[in-house]
């Protein structure tokens, strides 16, 4: 242990921002919980959240970063594991036609879901196998609209419109509450997961879990199959790589992680809805991807935190921290509505098309490698703008 | 690793090129056998479907379709309605030809899919909201000669608007990335889209906003209690003549003649001494004119519009445009007279929940199946 | 009607056509491979050379025809399969992976010869570990063949040329081939760089893998080559060992003066 501890290279920027983040990925309930003075669970809770969305783009991050199969309805995989627990943890099948309700624990339903989601992601997967990359892209469109609308019309079988309610809690036998949470130190048993921070602890497992599994693809046979792929299809077949079964695997991969995320959004929300698996879910989870630096993990996961605090914390407070500005400095009347105008804090929520858009155009114009770039992508970038500079001279 | 000492001279013979009875696979899998089955199965239809038999099966297979599932509800709807129907979805398929082009074009010259082109589409029916006020064309106040040379100035200026602004996009997002890697562009239009609605959605808020119905409301009888509207005339021949003018100065134009060139082969045509970077830009302003003035007779015909109905107007016309052969002109006129029919009747005759499932499995099937689409032109892959 | 190869031809093309449409890029050709000879592919550009390579390694089936390799018939084999039956290559247009490491390169080339899968790999069992050892220590052993050992950690595309062409062959030979085919190994070479090349592939011979390349170079073809097929417009125009392929009138007439 005191071996590999000390092969850790402490210079490798990647290996600082994990550092970074277990820190602060421990310490944040108690965090919380102290400095707004117990009631640190809405935090909590969020931060749970958040890691639904990190654990996505980690998985995305395989498709669309390791193998560079552009997957714009990844959404799709998340309702399939979602709806996956939806059912067999609800009285959805007893009120269903088939009349007979499933309650599976969640520890195993997690793992249905998981084997589910990468079922059905080698099985939409398939028929992009020949695609090149935009026919690809948009058949993964088709399917992501898809689906979610075939949750929406199933009626009595899935729910339909509404959805599915009143989900199973995850149980465990034993806990242990504590002053990170905000409560006294005490042994529970039959423990039921209420309490966000149990939702946080399970997260961060998840979320390690997710880390370590595609950090050791990125480093095996794999791994290098769909970086060859995704350089050249055709050298990589010749050097034996089966083009077919390698792109089936990553997408079974990359979608088994949405099983996982699924599952345990399902739980801690104790209900799903179709509309909850939009496109725009999609557009989100690949925006993290790609601005956090595709294919390079760590970079994936501060490109989803950032993107995820940007969206539900800075763009939902817009409309009240605006207001509150224009009240502040005189401009008051601007929170009227008259003819055309409905107000800056109504004007300001209506921003969030428009931000990102303008992060995805940003990010691929200026900065294509993201924000943390695995080594890869730097040269991948460098070496893109010496080609144009080439070209253009050919051009002229 | 014992060899690391021995099998480093370059003349000695080394572990690592001996292998094994065991590695010679005497079970040989060749062509179908090694691939899972269900992919198997896929290249075979997909053999089949792509050629001249393809054509017939599928020929049959909508005939078949047509006469077992949709002739029943249509008979039982009765005449009147049927026309009314037809009609609708030959107008619907109109609109869909026209923003179809602008995809079918743009793929075919730089192999992109223009994510935001369905977003110039309702751009455009924005833009000419308030042109038409300008000109004083109001609901039930406008008619005669007034009305027809005020639209005509609306659609001229919103087309102007909205093509620059098109060539305006090509030059900001896309072409910096020409050269970088196949995701890039993909990525940026799908930014493009959003920063489009996101304008829109700030600029008109979340809702339908009400558009000025100004075209004639008459219907023209037609016998047996059936009618067309002049609407729906209006809008079939407004499309089918812009679509004409268009094919007209692809076919013969130099700029036309340009377009293609750069589309078959990019590099000839440089060499030749074609412009290609002005090749494209007018490509992406003539995509963006034929789908503003699909948006404001979108606009005329529903009279309602929203800042999010470009994505999936974007993805149907983009289905059209691919049914019909994604780089191929009249392909895509075909193809969204095809879809437009096909939603309208699927919305009337059945449940209307269903029809954009319909519609985007047409889709997956046409580009896993038969990706050259029904007039079959393929595109140099490369 | 195909015929059983002799023993010692490792690589039999018997009537081999190759049709795009209406284009004949290879029009009934037939020749044998011997094994642990060097066999030459010469023509003029055009002559369809390349596109025997691709019908041989499975990037497309030939139209019409057999290939035999070691008396299996892999005409319509997919190209992984082929390269797992002992056949790699080279390419024309270097097709190396760019913004790899060359070990990486040389790695993804023992793909077909490792045997971790999926669950190895994520769980990094002790046995994906030990392979993942071998097989670095493999291909820098390869990388050193070639002469490129103090590269290993550069990326593919910012080595030169020369060492770009030499990594592609480690690549290649990464497979652990029985047959190795070379599709213009020297283009671009200078005489020295030639000179070493021919050397390399000597050693490579020495390994007991047969070699079958593509060449432009008259003297490269001529010096180490103990078997040369001549093609032009698809056709096969010619063969037999260098003196006489050397002198046949067809050829030159075929290269107009460009044979050296």
């Amino acid at each position: 242990m005191r071996a590999r501890l000390a092969r850790i290279d402490w210079h490798d920027r990647n290996t600082v921002v994990y550092g970074v983040l277990l820190l602060l990925a421990l310490l944040f309930p108690a965090v919380a919980q102290f400095s707004t003075g117990g009631n640190g669970n809405f935090l909590v809770s969020t931060a749970a959240d958040a890691g639904v969305y990190v654990l996505l783009a980690l998985g995305l991050n395989v498709v669309v970063g390791f193998a560079g199969l552009l997957d714009l309805g990844y959404a799709a995989f998340f309702a399939i594991g979602a709806y996956t627990y939806a059912m067999l943890a609800s009285n959805k099948l007893a009120v269903s036609p088939l009349h007979h309700g499933v309650h599976i624990p969640f520890w195993i339903a997690l793992f249905v879901a998981v084997a589910v989601a990468a079922l059905f992601g080698a099985m939409l997967g398939a028929p992009t196998l020949r695609l090149r990359g935009d026919y690809l892209a948009i058949v993964t469109l088709g399917f992501g609209e898809i689906v979610p609308r075939i949750f929406r019309n199933g009626g009595s079988l899935t729910g339909g419109v509404n959805g599915i309610t009143a989900l199973d809690l995850p149980t465990l036998p034993v806990w242990l509450d504590g002053p990170w949470a905000g409560l006294q130190l005490a042994l529970v048993r039959d423990y039921q997961f209420i309490d966000p921070t149990a939702y946080y602890v399970l997260m961060l497992i998840l979320l390690g879990l997710a880390i370590i599994l595609t950090s050791n693809l990125l480093r095996s046979r794999l791994g290098r199959a769909w970086m060859a792929i995704r350089e050249d299809e055709v050298a990589a077949a010749a050097m034996g790589v089966n083009t077919v079964a390698t792109k089936l695997l990553a997408f079974a991969v990359g979608a088994s992680f949405s099983g996982f995320a699924g599952c345990f959004y399902g739980a801690k929300l104790s209900l799903v809805s179709p509309e909850n698996f939009s496109f725009v879910v999609s557009v989100t989870i690949l925006l993290m991807v790609v601005l956090g630096g595709m294919g390079n993990i760590p970079g994936v996961i501060v490109g989803a935190l950032t993107i995820y605090f940007v969206d539900f914390y800075v763009l939902t407070n817009l409309p009240s921290w605006s207001s509150g500005l224009a009240d502040a400095i005189g401009l008051g009347f601007l929170n009227q509505s008259h003819a055309g105008w409905t107000g800056l804090g109504d004007e300001t929520q209506r921003l969030i098309y428009l931000v990102f858009g303008l992060i995805l155009v940003v990010t691929m114009v200026l900065r294509p490698q993201g924000l943390l770039p695995s080594r890869q992508r730097q040269e991948e970038l460098a070496g893109g703008t010496a080609d144009e500079a080439l070209a253009d001279v050919g051009a002229a | 690793m014992g060899e690391a000492g021995a099998g480093l001279s370059p003349n000695s013979p080394s572990e690592w090129l001996v292998f094994s009875a065991v590695e010679k696979t005497g079970r040989l899998e060749r062509g179908p056998r090694d691939v899972p089955p269900g992919l198997r199965t896929v290249r075979q239809v997909r053999a089949v479907l792509g050629g001249r038999l393809g054509t017939w099966l599928l020929a049959i297979l909508a005939v078949l379709v047509i006469g077992l599932v949709v002739v029943p509800k249509v008979v039982a709807g009765g005449y009147g309605f049927f026309v009314q129907i037809l009609a609708f979805g030959v107008a619907n398929g109109a609109i869909f030809a026209l923003i179809a082009l602008g995809y079918t074009m743009v793929y075919g010259i730089i192999e992109l899919i223009n994510f935001a082109h369905g977003d110039v589409f309702t751009l455009g029916a924005f833009v000419s909201l308030p042109l038409l006020s300008a000109f004083g064309l109001v609901e039930g106040k406008s008619s005669g000669a007034g009305l027809w040379f005020g639209l005509l100035a609306v659609f001229a200026i919103t087309m102007l608007i909205i093509g620059v602004l098109n060539m305006l996009i090509e030059r900001v997002a896309y072409r910096p990335l020409r050269h970088a890697p196949r995701l890039a562009p993909l990525i940026t239009a799908v930014g493009m889209s959003f920063i489009l609605e996101g304008i829109m959605y700030v600029w008109r808020g979340a809702f339908n906003i009400h558009y000025p119905d100004l075209l004639p409301g008459q219907r023209l009888p037609i016998g047996e209690g059936a009618s067309i509207g002049v609407k729906d005339v209006l809008v079939v021949v407004v499309a089918v003549v812009l679509v004409g003018l268009f094919s007209i100065f692809i076919a013969r134009s130099r700029l036309g003649k340009a377009m293609r060139a750069t589309a078959q082969d990019r590099d000839a045509a440089a060499l030749v001494g074609i412009d290609i970077d002005q090749t494209i830009s007018a490509t992406f302003f003539l995509g963006a004119i034929l789908a503003a003035a699909g948006g404001i007779i979108f606009g005329l015909y529903f009279n309602s519009v929203r800042f999010d109905q470009g994505f999936e107007a974007g993805l149907i016309a983009f289905t059209a445009a691919v049914f019909g052969g994604i780089g191929n002109i009249p392909g895509a006129a075909l193809g969204g007279l095809i879809i437009g029919l096909i939603q309208a009747f699927s919305n009337a005759y059945f449940q209307a929940a269903w029809t954009d499932v319909v519609i985007f499995a047409i889709l997956i099937l046409v580009l896993v199946f038969r990706p050259t689409g029904l007039l079959g032109m393929a595109v140099p892959q490369k | 009607m195909a015929e059983r190869p002799e023993d010692d031809v490792i690589l039999g093309v018997d009537r081999v056509s190759k049709r795009f449409g209406g284009l004949v890029a290879v029009d009934d050709v037939s020749f044998d491979v011997r094994r642990g000879r060097v066999s030459a592919l010469i023509g003029p550009n055009g002559a369809g050379k390349t596109t025997l390579f691709n019908c041989v390694t499975g990037l497309f089936p030939p139209t019409e025809g057999h290939i035999w390799f070691e008396d299996i018939d892999v005409s319509g084999v997919r190209p992984h399969q082929v390269a797992k039956l002992g056949v790699a290559r080279t390419f024309q247009n270097i097709r190396l992976f760019e913004y790899m490491s060359a070990l990486d390169n040389v790695r993804v080339g023992q793909h077909v010869r490792m045997k971790a899968n999926l669950w190895d790999a994520m769980f990094k069992l002790p046995r994906e570990r030990r392979e993942e050892v071998h097989v670095t220590e493999r291909a820098r052993e390869l990388l050193r063949f070639v002469g490129l050992e103090r590269h290993g950690e550069s990326y593919a595309r910012n080595l030169s040329y020369g060492q770009q062409r030499r990594l592609e062959i480690a690549r290649a030979l990464a497979t652990a081939p029985r047959l190795l085919l070379l599709d213009e190994p020297a283009a671009g070479f200078t005489p020295q760089e030639k000179v070493e090349l021919m050397r390399l592939v000597q050693r490579i011979l020495d390994q007991g893998i047969t070699i079958l390349l593509i060449e432009h170079d008259m003297r490269v073809v001529m010096d180490i080559s103990d078997q040369i097929t001549v093609l032009d417009h698809g056709e096969k125009i010619a063969e037999g060992p260098p003196e006489e392929v050397r002198h046949n009138q067809r050829v030159i007439d075929a290269y107009l003066g460009t044979a050296s």
